[in-house]
């Protein structure tokens, strides 16, 4: 991994702003390379202040599993909750539910709670201020502590191993 | 363009078109405002992506040279449903929104008891 200077705060964030800007103009061209490079120094050095600092990806490989795993179940929600909101003679049970939280970190928090707002029948409604739970609605449950289990066994545990082991 | 991409590009529009109304329907047919989240963070996401797949199948096709650029629509559409679902059902909660009776569980943010009236002041200096 390339090691962050002063000018260049964010290496990799760098690199993907100048990947992003070369799909979105749509050419390769010198010149666009020039001014995304440009770009892809100035915003970040810009902006690097008002982040947390990110921590490092410990399991690159495990984070492209949780990634695939993500999408699936990505595609998986949009069916479930498709058919919930199509079949009229489906009882939902809504339910809120008070997830505690394992992991700590500021981002990996935002990570998991992006995870489950996509993630079947189940949107991130509030974090409390301590950090140290996640109020969650779920459109259909039976059970609460089986979907806590669920997400704890599912997303959580992969994100604490990649991110902070 | 051949048969077969034309018979693809045209089924996942379908498919993408019959989830976007889906999840349109849910804001119409679900009852209460958690319940409507539901639907335009997760059954848009994949009704917009089964359309772009199939936009970017079909030029494809027709200009012979593969297109990805439609495809970060879908990653910033990643990127932001589940940001302004939480920020939607955050200010549900400030204004305190009821839910319907069946819903179980009995968040803090939502008793009567527990959330001062009036607005506390923030501890920054100059408000208050």
């Amino acid at each position: 991994m390339i090691a962050s200077r002063p000018w260049l705060p964010t290496p990799v964030l760098s690199l993907l702003l100048l990947f992003v800007w070369l799909l979105l103009v749509r050419s390769t061209a010198f010149g666009q390379i020039v001014l995304g490079g440009a770009l892809a120094i100035a915003i970040p050095l810009l902006t690097h202040r008002f982040w947390d600092a990110r921590p490092h990806i410990r399991k690159p490989l495990l984070l492209l599993r949780f990634a695939l795993r993500v999408l699936k179940d990505i595609v998986v929600a949009n069916f479930e909750v498709a058919y919930l909101i199509a079949n009229p003679w489906r009882k939902l049970r809504p339910h809120f539910i008070e997830y505690p939280l394992m992991v700590e970190d500021r981002f990996t928090i935002t990570l998991l709670a992006s995870t489950i707002s996509l993630t079947p029948g189940t949107v991130s409604a509030n974090l409390r201020m301590d950090g140290k739970s996640l109020l969650i609605h779920a459109l259909d449950v039976d059970d609460e502590e089986t979907l806590i289990q669920h997400i704890r066994q599912r997303y959580e545990q992969p994100l604490k191993e990649i991110y902070e082991c | 363009m051949s048969w077969f991409v034309e018979v693809l590009a045209s089924v996942l529009l379908i498919a993408g078109g019959i989830f976007l109304f889906i999840g349109s329907m849910g804001m119409v047919h679900l009852r209460d405002f958690y319940m409507r989240l539901h639907g335009p963070t997760k059954a848009t996401t994949l009704g917009i992506g089964c359309m772009l797949i199939a936009s970017t199948l079909f030029f494809w096709s027709q200009d012979g040279k593969p297109d990805i650029q439609e495809l970060l629509i879908t990653l910033f559409l990643f990127i932001t449903a589940p940001v302004s679902a939480h920020l939607l059902s955050k200010a549900g909660l400030h204004m305190q929104l009821h839910h319907i009776d069946i819903t179980e569980g009995d968040p803090v943010e939502l008793r009567e008891e527990e959330v001062a009236q009036k607005p506390v002041p923030h501890p920054d200096k100059g408000h208050g």
